[in-house]
């Protein structure tokens, strides 16, 4: 983590403090140029804005089409117009969606409360499951269990999220028939009548593929590091006072990997939300994913302008918080060494 | 992760002569079969995979191993055809993406100062957006279709490879050969060209052969959402979209077969890349 490198400022208690604020400003300024550049992406488009919003039959008169294009401002130059949407984002308004003829904001929420749900299960769960798996392989490593599983993630980092989605659908939905089709409630349901148990089992699904999808590095990251400290001289010497695997496990291996682990976790958003919307695609689950190839595929710019920067800020929450953890509890920033 | 593969192999009765040449063999029978699929595809002929309504919805069997879809095309031969396409695509557009990272690795390193700060910081930037959502963007704003995610995965691929070629490059740096040259009053770009490609070069080649199969698979992510290959021609993306609609009237073999004929490029070319990596690492190879 290079974020880190931030905290070079001399200083006992105050280092504490200034670490996180240093790599805060930094990513701010970075969030800022991910805005600007999402912003740039999705204004050069020759996906015309107009066109997807009045429909390409539209027998509105070219002079009423010029007016709306005043009205939005599109005949503005470019910085202009991203200092104008910015300014309005500052103060809440993320503009209206063309897709689903809504404040973009309240789309957002409304999805990504769908969405969350689903991410945080699949990332605690491949969080806890990958963990355990990796500490299992690398205490018996070389052996069958340590080769399956290094095997069985392997592969499954190499497997597409959509495909093990519709290989899960089709064999536990269809085959078993255990589990419903897709969407996140009961088709023809009325929203007030869509009770927990229905939301529950219609994630179950998605929550697993996407947990599948997502084990893969942490387990072998784990496994990696707990061979790397077998070989340490700290674990030689506790095995020489006569500490079984299970205590010298409890007493030095997981609390050392733990930390590192749950960073590499938080520093894993990314790819959690690129699987997270191909699985909802599978799923036809309302989330955030199945909103963000709507507003794509729809030319629906404001709608797309929000979920980028949101999906940005989420990554930058991850990443923020895999820096800190780093920097704060590491204590080898503590005592004063910098690590690059 | 291949260490304690040696460690075994040291101990073992394989001696390390015939790792290198198991290595080898490897690499070849992977490669041939990359081949295989490549040519076969590109050269296929179209009536391998047309349309026959007579034999819509066919399960797997002798003549139709991969079964047949809605409109009574051959899975096996669209599945070809459609990873060839990948295949061409992956090639392109890892191509570009590691010359890009070869680019800015070196001269990250090797000018320095503000300009290796600027271009760690266009490496953040880049990684800021999901990485999905960076490549909806790029495809978007090119117009969809092929061309759009070729570029696409081509521009988002490159931070990784710039980290790798940088930090090999820092080495490299302060080797004593590379500081008598800057000494001797040779130009910071025949530094980089004469002393700093050749060594840089086997990571380079590594770094461009594990690109591949992530740049597949995002392909075919890309695909499948809807932005990459149009729908009408026979790509992996394409054939895994369609399948989502049949799957429900249980036609498993829609998407089980072209699923696992992706992942089992991307698998190989992950072997390619990591045996390369041991191959060429003389330290490695002779343990």
């Amino acid at each position: 983590m290079r974020g880190t490198r931030l905290a070079a400022s001399p200083g006992g208690v105050m280092r504490k403090i200034i670490l996180p604020a240093g790599i805060a400003a930094r990513m701010f300024l970075l969030l800022i140029a991910v805005s600007i550049l999402s912003f740039i992406l999705i204004t050069e488009s020759p996906i015309d804005p107009l066109t997807s919003y009045v429909g390409a039959e539209s027998t509105l008169s070219e002079a009423a089409k010029d007016e709306i294009a005043a009205h939005w401002g599109l005949n503005d130059p470019a910085p202009e117009r991203y200092l104008k949407w910015a300014g309005n984002l500052l103060r809440g308004d993320f503009g209206v969606s063309i897709t689903y003829k809504r404040p973009v904001i309240d789309i957002i929420r409304e999805r990504f409360s769908y969405s969350v749900v689903l991410m945080m299960i699949a990332w605690a769960l491949s969080g806890v499951l990958g963990f355990a798996m990796g500490i299992c392989a690398g205490l018996r490593r070389g052996g069958v269990f340590d080769k399956a599983v290094k095997t069985f993630c392997l592969v499954l980092q190499s497997a597409p999220t959509f495909w093990l989605g519709l290989l899960a659908l089709s064999f536990f939905s269809v085959t078993l028939g255990w589990f419903p089709i897709g969407m996140a409630a009961p088709i023809g349901k009325p929203a007030v009548d869509v009770t927990f148990a229905d939301r529950a089992y219609h994630l179950i699904l998605p929550v697993l593929t996407l947990t599948v999808a997502s084990i893969g590095k942490i387990t072998l990251y784990t496994r990696q590091k707990l061979i790397e400290m077998m070989d340490g001289n700290f674990i030689l010497f506790a095995r020489a006072r006569g500490e079984t695997t299970g205590q010298l496990t409890r007493r030095h291996l997981i609390r050392n990997i733990a930390l590192p682990a749950v960073t590499v976790q938080f520093a894993s958003f990314s790819e959690l939300f690129g699987g997270m919307a191909l699985a909802e695609t599978v799923f036809s689950y309302p989330g955030i994913g199945t909103a963000t190839t709507a507003a794509a595929l729809n030319g629906d710019v404001p709608l797309l302008l929000g979920i980028a920067l949101f999906s940005a800020l989420f990554v930058f929450a991850g990443n923020l918080i895999a820096n800190i953890l780093y920097g704060v509890l590491d204590p080898g920033l503590k005592a004063g060494g910098d690590y690059v | 992760m291949y260490d304690e593969d040696l460690a075994i192999a040291k101990n073992g009765r394989i001696s390390a002569m015939s790792t290198r040449t198991g290595l080898l063999v490897l690499i070849l029978v992977a490669s041939a079969y990359l081949l295989f699929i490549f040519f076969r595809g590109v050269f296929m002929d179209p009536e391998l995979y047309a349309s026959r309504f007579a034999d819509k919805f066919l399960a797997p069997s002798l003549a139709h191993p991969f079964g047949t879809d809605f409109t009574g095309r051959d899975m096996l031969f669209r599945s070809i055809k459609g990873l060839s396409a990948s295949l061409v695509i992956g090639l392109i557009a890892s191509v570009i993406s590691s010359v890009i990272g070869l680019v800015f690795g070196i001269a990250s390193a090797v000018v320095g100062g503000k300009f290796d700060k600027f271009i760690l910081w266009c490496i953040d930037c880049c990684m800021g957006l999901p990485h999905l959502v960076l490549l909806i963007l790029i495809s978007f704003m090119l117009g969809r279709g092929a061309f759009g995610v070729t570029i696409g995965v081509a521009l988002t691929h490159w931070p990784e490879l710039t980290r790798v070629v940088r930090a090999e490059t820092l080495q490299l740096r302060a080797a004593p050969y590379v500081l008598a040259s800057r000494r001797m009053g040779m130009s910071t770009f025949r530094i980089a060209r004469t002393h700093i490609v050749p060594h840089v070069l086997p990571v380079y080649l590594v770094g461009l052969v594990l690109l591949f199969p992530h740049a597949i698979m995002h392909e075919a992510s890309i695909t499948f959402l809807g932005f990459g290959l149009p729908p009408e021609s026979p790509a992996i993306g394409v054939i895994l979209a369609e399948s989502m609609k049949y799957i429900a009237t249980g036609k498993w073999w829609l998407a089980l077969f072209p699923g696992l004929m992706l992942l089992a490029t991307v698998l190989l070319f992950d072997l390619i890349g990591e045996n390369l990596k041991r191959l060429l690492n003389p330290t490695a190879g002779n343990e």
